[in-house]
């Protein structure tokens, strides 16, 4: 392999990676809280990509335009999935809303499947990041450093959010003590609620960078990345936001690489992420940053 | 009323609710078999199938308490095992036209019931296997760790061209399961699940459900009771696969998704959670209501007005049906009925 094509490898790896990356901080934040696997994320960001499709196709806005509206109409849809299948079961069992969580990720990739129709859709990308740029001999995509960009440019608001507001200071503590912090007056189902529309706004900027990065929407597209960023969650440590971002490099990069090396793994590809899981899980089962939680009887 | 309840109860291992329950499935899968059309005995059949599922579905989540998302996994080992040792050699040079099969397959040709037996064992082997490391895990990791190892499974039958045949699957598989077949496994599977409950290991699966650290302490073996209550259940779900291979006399890779799995789980919570009647009786009624409810992807035409079927109309009000139980029965969803 030449140096050249390492570096455009390494370019797709990081570009993938920062997708991962801002899919996974949904996951995260919404465990840190809730202690639930939100297995309809990645449905949300399905439904974001497909969103921004209806808005180009169908009107004539300008794409950013459009792109900030799907996002902002996909974080309502996470904030109205939340109050419908996740708070009625507020006390209930974890297993109990696992389990609804399995039901509407089924429910949102079907319904997408009756209303969106089951055939692929062409992602309309804006003529503007359809350019291929040329570097010291190594063309790529402008897309692919458009990607890590706008992902750093997300990450440094969240992180901003999490650590100077009010809002993220009850976050924080509603992760470290859940009940404490209830007694401290904090407005639980407001915060909740924020935090699944700021998961699935990210997971709706995920969808559409996928979709520009990979032209081509289905409506189970995002049942496998939904589930890697979820494994690059815990091989970041799970509930921890750097953690999150970490892990989805680890898996983008690791991925891309992979197939880039060991071209007669391709086949393997999507389980590469589910054997890097269950390494994790046994050698450290709390993630690369996680921290140790030990059992009160 | 306190003597009586002091007073030890002689307990029937099969109580009368299950008893009568055999008696009016077995006279209905009689009556079905003799006298129904083809289309009503292949739902039968289906059903007898899902049984088996509900139950092994019921073995590790329902009684031991461990949230497995991995059968479709061990149904794709079942399945693939029966329909590689049952398909006729000259079958198998047909289905395998990119690349041969393994010499060593190649002039297998096994008769229904050891196939079946061995994808069973097959699977029991994966699921100890796969079972021994992830067992240690609790809750959504365990749940996460094992639909990984299903998604693992179907990935590599999907790469194997030469021992699955990769994406093409597998055609011509001999349609050895009837009802009388799949049903004669049910029952044995519901009897099998009440000695298995009823017994001592039984009464220690359902402790660990109820508190781990308890149980331990009990002197209940946690490791032990959960890999035997993992390898038992992947044995089902390997049996119930090799049923369905030779129901469906096709099979591919991409059968054995996720979604697979969430429909035994609706089985099972539609039963209610820990209740072996209950899943029985939710197995028939889902199963018959999925194949009832398959007019809503086809056209209706009502005489006056003509409405356009919706494909995947039905998994919509299937995943409706299932979060609107979990809602509503939140509480009692996990108690033992």
């Amino acid at each position: 392999m030449t140096l050249v094509e390492f570096m455009q490898h390494l370019a797709n790896g990081v570009s993938l990676g920062s997708l991962y990356a801002l899919i996974a901080i949904g996951y995260t934040m919404v465990y840190g809280i809730l202690r639930l696997i939100n297995f309809a994320h990645g449905d949300i960001f399905m439904l974001g990509a497909y969103l921004t499709y209806y808005a180009i196709v169908f009107t004539s806005m300008p794409w950013y335009v459009a792109f900030a509206l799907a996002a902002a109409i996909t974080g309502l849809v996470g904030f109205l999935l939340e109050k419908i299948a996740y708070k009625p079961l507020r006390d209930a069992q974890r297993i109990t809303v696992l389990i609804s969580a399995i039901g509407a990720s089924f429910f949102l990739q079907n319904f997408a499947t009756v209303v969106f129709g089951g055939r692929p859709k062409a992602f309309p990308i804006p003529s503007i990041m359809n350019k291929i740029i040329n570097i010291g001999g190594v063309s790529i995509n402008l897309i692919t450093f458009i990607i890590p960009v706008i992902g750093l440019g997300l990450l440094a608001g969240l992180t901003y959010i999490i650590y100077k507001t009010k809002t993220g200071m009850a976050m924080r503590a509603l992760s470290k003590d859940y009940d404490t912090a209830r007694l401290m007056g904090i407005n639980v189902d407001r915060i909740i609620s924020i935090t699944f529309f700021i998961g699935s706004f990210l997971a709706a900027v995920g969808g559409i960078m996928w979709g520009i990065k990979y032209p081509q929407l289905m409506p189970l597209m995002g049942s496998m990345p939904g589930i890697k960023c979820f494994i690059a969650a815990v091989i970041g440590g799970i509930g921890n936001i750097s953690g999150a971002v970490l892990g989805g490099f680890i898996l983008g990069l690791g991925e891309i690489l992979l197939v880039a090396f060991l071209p007669g793994l391709t086949g393997y590809r999507d389980a590469f992420a589910f054997i890097l899981l269950i390494i994790i899980l046994l050698v450290k089962p709390t993630g690369l940053l996680g921290e140790k939680v030990t059992e009160k009887v | 009323m306190a003597e009586d309840r002091l007073k030890v109860e002689k307990e029937r291992i099969l109580d009368r609710n299950t008893l009568i329950l055999l008696g009016v499935l077995l006279v209905a899968v009689v009556v079905v078999d003799f006298f129904a059309n083809d289309h009503v005995r292949t739902i039968a059949n289906l059903c007898g199938i899902y049984v088996t599922l509900g139950l092994s579905m019921q073995l590790i989540n329902g009684f031991t308490g461990l949230f497995s998302l991995g059968h479709a996994g061990f149904m794709a080992i079942g399945a693939y095992t029966v329909a590689i040792l049952t398909i006729s050699p000259a079958n198998k040079e047909m289905n395998y036209f990119l690349e041969p099969i393994v010499p060593f397959l190649a002039d297998v040709e096994w008769s229904f019931l050891p196939a079946l037996i061995m994808g069973g064992i097959l699977a029991a082997i994966f699921g100890f296997l796969i079972g021994a490391p992830v067992l240690r895990l609790t809750d959504d990791y365990l749940a996460i760790a094992t639909l990984g190892f299903a998604e693992i499974i179907r990935v590599v039958f999907t790469n194997t061209q030469s021992l699955t045949n990769g994406a093409l699957g597998l055609k011509a598989i001999p349609k050895f399961s009837t009802i009388l077949w799949s049903w004669i496994v049910a029952f044995l599977s519901i009897v099998f699940m009440v000695y298995l409950i009823r017994g001592s290991y039984g009464k220690a699966f359902i402790a660990i459900k109820e508190d781990e650290i308890a149980a331990r302490s009990m002197g209940i073996n946690l490791f032990k009771h959960k890999v035997m209550s993992f390898t038992f259940s992947s044995f089902m779900a390997g049996i119930a696969g090799g049923l369905m291979a030779t129901h469906l006399g096709t099979i591919d890779p991409n059968m054995f998704r996720i979604a697979l799995t969430f429909n035994i789980i609706l089985i099972m919570v539609l039963g209610g959670i820990g209740n072996i009647n209950g899943t029985v009786i939710s197995a028939i009624i889902v199963t018959a209501f999925m194949e009832i409810l398959r007019f809503l992807d086809s056209s209706i035409d009502l005489g006056f007005i003509k409405l356009p079927g919706i494909p995947g109309m039905r998994m919509v009000i299937f995943s409706i049906i299932l979060m609107l139980v979990v809602i509503v029965r939140k509480d009692r969803l996990l108690k033992e009925n």
